[in-house]
């Protein structure tokens, strides 16, 4: 089949072939055809090349996304104007909260200022798709890169549809929702859809509702403390600080379980006694001196000003790296029982 | 976890460096901390210049604690 569709591809770090965490400062750089996952594109969708493949550093574009993008659509703006590519596509990122960020601004940006089609790829839990659904096109796919070709064979017939300016519809080209409305024409008026799907739900019989309710999982905020300095203190973080060893094997990513760890004696956290467990960042940093994830030296010395009534004996620790929603609110209420138990009135929840 | 903490009446301070994901989640009280590998922790600089910043992080930290919100706030 002869190539009719030109795309850029967009990729992290260590799905571009550079390196893995110690790289995720990397600011963007364009190489010219596939790379990575591409290759895999490109196999599958014979009708499609990759005329250049984006490649940046997870931190580099998530820690500062604004500044990041000006600097990629510098990158892209003369590529589009000669040679111009038909469809933008980045990621999957499946369940990677910085490199779907990373996906979802590049996507928006370039369908805003190129004019641009793009598609990218995420698990529905992913954080970035709340912040990107509504304005670019995230394809489903399943949490973890064991999904590339699915996540790829949902992707490409997506985009190649933008591509065409075909209709689209989230249900049957598996992207998640926008919360766009659209006019269509049915048999049956509301009124009566709407009774049947009541009786059905009366008679305890399946139905689909014409329009999901969105679920906002929000907590009010609690009230703030009048004097720190009367106050119980605790540190929680989901950074993975750990004692060093990691006794309790909290997984690098993906966790499991949380840790309770004392901090009886401990006037400040050392790479002696302590590191992180965490397997989404690059460790050096943390491992060098852990206070820079769980700041402790800085909480004892406001302790012992009295800027803080007292700290908890314990932390506690667990890793935020592709941890399901569902474990951390688990840990997050067993934590929380804890707490209220032993007197604690207020939290510090440091995250990477 | 924060949200789940919160639920229980004691007030979290979220300090994260990704801000936009702690207001997606639900974090009341954020303070932005200076990057993903170190939060409280500037490697470029002297450890004394280092410890200080730390300290101002958590400061602005317990300063977020007391103070009343009525909907999500980013303490910069």
């Amino acid at each position: 089949m002869s190539i009719q569709y030109r795309i850029i591809h967009c990729l992290n770090q260590f799905f571009g072939g550079i390196g893995g965490e110690e790289q995720a400062s990397t600011p963007p750089s364009l190489f010219s055809g596939a790379r990575g996952p591409g290759m895999l594109l490109q196999k599958e969708f014979p009708q499609i090349e990759i005329a250049a493949t984006l490649v940046f550093g997870d931190n580099y574009v998530a820690e500062n996304p604004e500044a990041a993008i000006r600097e990629i659509l510098g990158l892209l703006t003369p590529y589009c104007t000669e040679n111009r590519p038909d469809l933008l596509v980045a990621g999957p990122a499946f369940n990677a909260g910085r490199y779907g960020i990373a996906c979802g601004a590049i996507c928006q940006a370039v369908q805003e200022e190129l004019d641009l089609p793009a598609v990218t790829g995420m698990y529905p839990n992913n954080p970035a798709v709340e912040l990107y659904r509504l304005h670019t096109f995230i394809a489903r796919t399943s949490d973890n890169v064991m999904g590339m070709a699915d996540a790829i064979g949902n992707m490409i017939p997506l985009g190649l549809k933008l591509v065409r300016e075909e209709e689209v519809w989230p249900e049957k080209d598996g992207y998640l929702l926008q919360g766009k409305r659209k006019n269509i024409f049915v048999r049956e008026t509301g009124a009566k859809r709407a009774v049947t799907m009541l009786l059905a739900r009366m008679n305890g019989e399946p139905f689909t509702t014409e329009y999901p309710m969105p679920v906002f999982d929000r907590a009010e905020p609690a009230p703030p403390i009048k004097d720190m300095g009367q106050a119980r203190l605790a540190l929680v973080t989901s950074g993975g600080i750990v004692p060093k060893g990691n006794p309790d094997r909290i997984e690098a990513a993906n966790a499991q379980r949380f840790g309770t760890y004392s901090l009886k004696g401990l006037q400040a956290l050392s790479a002696q006694t302590h590191q992180t467990a965490h397997g989404g960042y690059d460790p050096t940093y943390a491992n060098q001196d852990p206070n820079r994830v769980l700041p402790l030296d800085a909480v004892r010395e406001l302790e012992a000003e009295g800027a803080i009534g007292s700290l908890h004996e314990y932390y506690y620790a667990t890793v935020g790296n592709a941890t399901s929603v569902e474990n951390a609110r688990k840990y997050g209420q067993q934590i929380a029982k804890i707490l209220v138990a032993d007197g604690v009135q207020a939290v510090i929840l440091t995250s990477t | 976890m924060v949200k789940e903490i919160e639920r229980s009446g004691i007030p979290v301070v979220h300090a994260c460096s990704i801000v936009p994901i702690s207001l997606t989640v639900g974090g009341n009280r954020i303070v932005p901390t200076i990057a993903i590998p170190h939060p409280f922790g500037r490697p470029d600089k002297s450890i004394a210049e280092e410890k200080a910043l730390r300290r101002q992080l958590v400061e602005k930290a317990l300063h977020a604690l007391q103070t009343p919100i009525e909907k999500q706030t980013v303490f910069e």
